[in-house]
């Protein structure tokens, strides 16, 4: 299955990864080859088969309600690459 | 009292004796291994060495066993892979988005390494974010394998990964035990390939709480070591429930080593040929067709009309659902909470895209590509969807084969470990070292690599895979297979400062 560049742009774009046309270019020969392999998949049967999310999955997993110290606003801010005020610092999303 | 570095090379079991009898304190241990690992420094098996931690915890690992107290890891030195979180100590996960990273809490894992006495002497390097399976997808160089040399006695080939760090530094007898994690084969397939022994619990045996998320239903935490004995310790010290992971399962805890007395007198053991065919070196063939020979000469009845017909599908279906969880794991990191950022950028989505386009390496962001293709409109069904009902047949299958038998043996890799740069360029090619690893996971059972002997000088492992829950099982196996073949206690040239 061949994919094109507008196909690995907008890829790229869905997973806000900037890429270079040269990056562009080779994943999209490598991923064109690895989604060939994915062909054999239609080779097995699963009709009437339900999807497996987790292996062995529980549901309903509860545990008590207890009220537990959570981190500090100084450890939460401790890596943020920008801060002010105590506050995560960002950019303006809407101008 | 004088420590001599030759003691070294023994197992944890050996020195937590030797501790608990006073033949050496764990402050002088931990002096030598430190003192080793710098030896060492060649192999790149770690990122960051935690030696003033190290030397605290190994005095107070002191005070317990001067009073008694100690348990079987008390005063054992102890690698980390770089993907645990632990507290006030930087973990990258292998990559440049995290270089300067340092969590605020340590994962369960870790925490319960702690309170059974280990000495965790540093973090162990890794494949960027445990994707790859050669540990050259580091962002701080590739681990070298102590097993292999070119004619000049160069260090010329990987140690397998992504928990290369983990295995190469026990393989080298820099520290007797590590952990790692294992979502396709991280664990085993290293293991094998520097000639250790390497588990991935049962999924849901061991808290993830804490460790960095690649793919989580499929991940878990599990020990590397030279013995069967280690292993079953530190797996001991590491699994059960976590209330801090709700994935983790309500199944009692058993005592890991209660197989140990059994030996492998009317064990029923499978040999599934689709683990045999196609892409298999011959040489490591020869090697594990001779364990087998040496199990059914103790007893052992081989089962071979076991079908796991579904497996040839197990690369695909992991490939599709692997990186599609990975591609929502890893979009946590948008240069806003932690980790690396670019603030230069014309706009918060530029910011954002030219973060993870820096600050992820290339494997990373051909995985994050590849699920998040997957999971894109239009292609779901044909991918994700159809990728998890393959999963439910493979496990089926997996579940009616261990009726036939009590487990299941394969080769772990079909390939000793390759020269750098070997795969680098062919992702497929590079895949491929996980064939016979990545159906585990995709089943969710437990899997343990034991070493099986040599092809050309280079280590080769067997796999052991048993029914979910059952790790005592497989430990139970190799500890009696040691007991017939020493391949585990075989030790590559001694590690020097150069070359």
């Amino acid at each position: 299955m061949a994919l094109t560049t507008e196909e690995v742009r907008h890829i790229a774009k869905l997973a806000r990864i900037a890429l270079t046309d040269e990056e562009i270019e080779r994943y999209r020969e490598q991923l064109s080859g690895i989604l060939d392999h994915f062909e054999v998949l239609n080779e097995v049967d699963t009709e009437g088969v339900s999807p497996t999310a987790q292996a062995f999955a529980l549901s309903n997993v509860q545990r008590p309600d207890e009220v537990r110290p959570s981190l500090s606003p100084e450890d939460v801010l401790r890596n943020a690459p920008r801060t002010e005020d105590g506050y995560l610092r960002v950019r303006a999303v809407l101008e | 009292m004088a420590f001599d570095p030759a003691h070294l090379d023994r197992t944890a079991h050996e020195h937590a004796a030797a501790l608990r009898a006073g033949d050496y304190t764990a402050t002088a241990l931990t002096e030598a291994t430190l003192e080793r690992l710098r030896q060492q420094e060649h192999l790149n098996a770690y990122i960051t060495l935690t030696e003033d931690l190290a030397l605290r915890q190994a005095q107070e690992a002191d005070a317990r066993l001067r009073v008694g107290e100690g348990g079987p890891l008390t005063g054992v030195p102890v690698g980390v892979k770089d993907l645990l979180s632990t507290r006030d100590v930087r973990t990258t996960a292998g990559s440049r988005m995290l270089e300067d990273f340092t969590p605020v809490l340590d994962c369960t894992v870790v925490e319960r390494l702690n309170a059974a006495g280990a000495v965790t002497v540093g973090k162990t390097n890794l494949d960027e974010f445990a994707m790859g399976s050669s540990t050259e997808h580091s962002a701080f160089g590739p681990t070298r394998n102590p097993w292999g040399r070119d004619g000049q006695g160069n260090l010329d080939r990987v140690p397998g990964g992504s928990s290369g760090g983990s295995a190469a530094t026990v393989a080298a007898r820099g520290v007797p035990l590590s952990l790692g994690t294992d979502t396709g084969g991280s664990i085993r397939q290293p293991a094998a390939l520097c000639g250790v022994l390497g588990m991935k619990p049962t999924y849901g045996r061991v808290s993830r709480f804490g460790v960095v998320a690649f793919a989580s239903s499929l991940e878990q935490v599990g020990p590397i070591g030279r013995d069967a004995e280690d292993v079953a310790d530190l797996l001991q010290a590491i699994a059960g429930q976590d209330q801090m992971d709700s994935t983790t399962a309500p199944v009692p805890v058993p005592d890991f080593k209660e197989r140990f007395a059994r030996g492998l007198d009317g064990l029923r053991v499978g040999v599934p040929a689709e683990f045999f065919g196609e892409g298999l070196d011959p040489a490591v063939r020869q090697p594990v067709e001779a364990a087998i020979d040496a199990m059914e000469a103790q007893g052992a009845t081989i089962v071979r009309d076991i079908a796991l017909p579904s497996v040839r599908a197990a690369l695909p279906v992991y490939y599709i659902i692997a990186p599609s969880e990975a591609s929502a794991n890893l979009a946590r990191y948008d240069g806003v909470k932690y980790g690396f950022a670019v603030t230069d950028g014309l706009s918060a989505e530029d910011e954002m895209a030219r973060t993870r386009g820096e600050g992820f390496g290339a494997e990373v962001k051909r995985r994050v590509m590849l699920g998040t293709y997957a999971l894109s409109a239009g292609y779901y069904d044909a991918y994700y969807l159809k990728a998890q009902k393959v999963r439910t047949v493979i496990r089926g299958e997996f579940e009616a084969a261990l009726e036939q038998c009590d487990v299941i043996v394969s080769p772990t890799s079909p390939n000793t470990a390759f020269r750098f740069a070997e795969k680098l360029d062919d992702p497929y090619a590079m895949y491929l070292n996980d064939l016979y690893t990545i159906p585990v996971n995709i089943a969710g059972n437990p899997g343990l690599s034991i070493p099986c002997g040599f092809a050309d000088g280079l280590p080769v492992g067997l796999q052991l895979v048993g029914r979910p829950f059952e790790e005592a099982t497989l430990l139970g196996v190799a500890h009696a297979y040691e007991a017939i073949a020493d391949w585990n206690r075989q030790a590559p040239p001694p590690v020097g400062t150069q070359g």
